[in-house]
């Protein structure tokens, strides 16, 4: 049974993922949006699967709870006419081609570097909210902080620009 | 048979038994707790009109049974078998999900609390996780969608703008709700709720009502916010929106909305008594421990109840009793007042648990 949750759960973020860059039916962003609620719902479904709890009910609060209502809120306000399609499809082409291009790479050597070991034996760990916390104030400060930093260069420059825009 | 092949095929049995059990137990308590939910919502509503006619000086609905006790069959009826309209400019899909999905949050939110210690050899909880609030948050957060794709699906100018507002507002409360709890599990040094529950037992001193008030307070007035209640209820103040992200709806799917806002009171009261309240504890007769005999256990479940309903006519009564804010005030309050004393709520608890150590 819990194989088939592993199916059920990748199958439902593939489609869905599908369904939020090329949706047959319809091209509103509102139905992208949703579609990316759905997808990251189900990422959460494998998080749990893998004993991560922390990172599951994270990724569905700040993704799902957050981002979207973000990209939501703009999408309502802002009503976006579809853009000519023209403008730096050369771009949008090599990045589709270079992403999964490294993907696939970095999957091959995994799979390559297994050499027929046995995988099962690998401890199952505990994803807590104390070992991720401890993790990210010892091994991982440093990146940890730099992010911090980036988000706070993020927040002063809306600052900034709201401010130059009212006076 | 050899002996190794009846042994492995024996430990299979009983494996396969242990599974069915859980399985079979835990739907017993997913029903069980999703009917009293259903159950509260109807009577919710029954004393949301009694108390708001007491407040007025009226009598509220005491015809249909004795002092009006069948009046929420009545209204389910009633809702049932009104014409369900739905206007032709709309985003069906969208029209469709939305009552759905105000339905959902608050029934998945009080799978992770304990409402009970123990009854025979099962624990009170549908899921006893380990990062319980943080589910809780996590489903929550999702309470929005309902309001937005309301107003999307609706298609007309009243609904959108009280989409609009809507999301707004929980987003923002959502912040300062999440940063009110932190000092709670500071003390607690554990995110499951059950434990939460543990360490307010021995006295009443040790409720985190009188350990972090601050928290408590914040907590109460985003939770008012969150589930979308008077004094905050932007997305339908229905003097400059007609009826908000719900003018457009009718019949049952009208229903849903209403049910889903009193979900979100339920469940914010549960969670309340849970973490500021001792949960299913008592702190006289001994009442702060494991139920050992069923008697005590069914007890732990009504005291549980009971706080539950204790916080869910407080927010009865604020309703009535309380103006509505202006919506540019309720940012201020969230972004400018509530957030900044959060954190300096945090930082407070820190330095405190710092000093004692």
């Amino acid at each position: 049974m819990y194989e088939w949750l592993f199916y059920i759960f990748a199958g439902l973020m593939l489609v869905s993922g599908f369904m939020v860059v090329a949706n047959p039916f319809t091209r509103s962003p509102v139905a992208s949006a949703m579609f990316l609620v759905v997808a990251i719902v189900s990422m959460a479904g494998l998080f749990v699967m893998l004993n991560a709890f922390f990172l599951a009910a994270v990724q569905v609060i700040v993704y799902a709870g957050a981002v979207v209502v973000m990209f939501l809120f703009v999408i309502m306000l802002l009503n976006p006419v579809e853009r000519s399609r023209r403008r730096g499809w050369i771009l949008g082409v090599v990045s589709a081609l270079l992403a999964p291009a490294a993907l696939v790479l970095l999957l091959l050597k995994a799979f390559y570097a297994l050499d027929g070991g046995d995988i099962a034996e690998t401890p199952v760990l505990e994803g807590g909210a104390r070992e991720l916390g401890e993790l990210l104030f010892s091994a991982y400060v440093l990146p940890f902080e730099v992010v911090s930093v980036l988000l706070l260069a993020a927040i002063v420059g809306v600052v900034v620009l709201n401010k130059r825009e009212t006076e | 048979m050899p002996a190794e092949v009846v042994d492995v095929v024996d430990r299979g049995n009983s494996k396969m038994s242990e599974e069915l059990k859980f399985i079979v137990f835990s739907l017993m308590k997913v029903g069980a707790v999703a009917g009293v939910m259903m159950g509260m919502i109807a009577y919710v509503v029954l004393a949301e009109r009694r108390v708001s006619a007491f407040i007025q000086g009226r009598l509220g609905p005491n015809r249909v049974g004795p002092l009006g006790v069948l009046q929420p069959l009545a209204d389910a009826v009633k809702a049932f078998f009104k014409e369900d309209f739905v206007p032709a400019y709309t985003r069906k899909v969208y029209f469709w999900i939305a009552p759905a999905l105000a339905m959902l949050p608050p029934l998945m939110a009080v799978a992770v609390i304990p409402f009970g210690s123990r009854l025979g050899g099962q624990k009170m909880v549908v899921a006893d996780l380990n990062v319980g609030i943080l589910y809780t948050f996590s489903v929550v957060s999702l309470a929005v969608y309902s309001i937005i794709l309301a107003g999307y699906g609706s298609n007309s100018k009243y609904p959108f703008l009280g989409s609009v507002r809507g999301s707004a507002q929980v987003i923002s409360y959502e912040i300062a709700m999440a940063l009110s709890v932190i000092p709670v599990f500071m003390y607690t040094g554990d995110l499951n709720l059950s434990a939460v529950i543990g360490h307010q037992t021995g006295g009443i001193w040790n409720w985190f009502v009188f350990k972090a008030p601050i928290s408590f307070i914040i907590f109460l007035v985003a939770s008012f916010a969150e589930a979308n209640r008077h004094p905050f209820d932007f997305p339908e103040t229905e003097n400059e929106l007609v009826a908000g992200h719900n003018t457009e709806y009718s019949s049952i799917k009208f229903a849903m909305f209403f049910m889903g806002e009193y979900g979100n009171m339920i469940a914010g009261a549960a969670i309340m008594a849970t973490l500021f309240f001792g949960g299913w504890t008592l702190p006289v007769f001994g009442l702060d421990k494991p139920a050992e005999t069923l008697f005590v256990g069914i007890l732990h479940i009504l005291i549980f109840l009971a706080k539950v309903v204790v916080f869910v006519v407080l927010a009865i009564w604020v309703r009535w009793m309380w103006p509505r804010f202006r919506f540019d005030q309720l940012m201020d309050l969230g972004w400018r007042r509530l957030i900044p004393l959060a954190l300096a709520n945090i930082l407070g608890t820190a330095l405190l648990l710092w000093a004692l150590n």
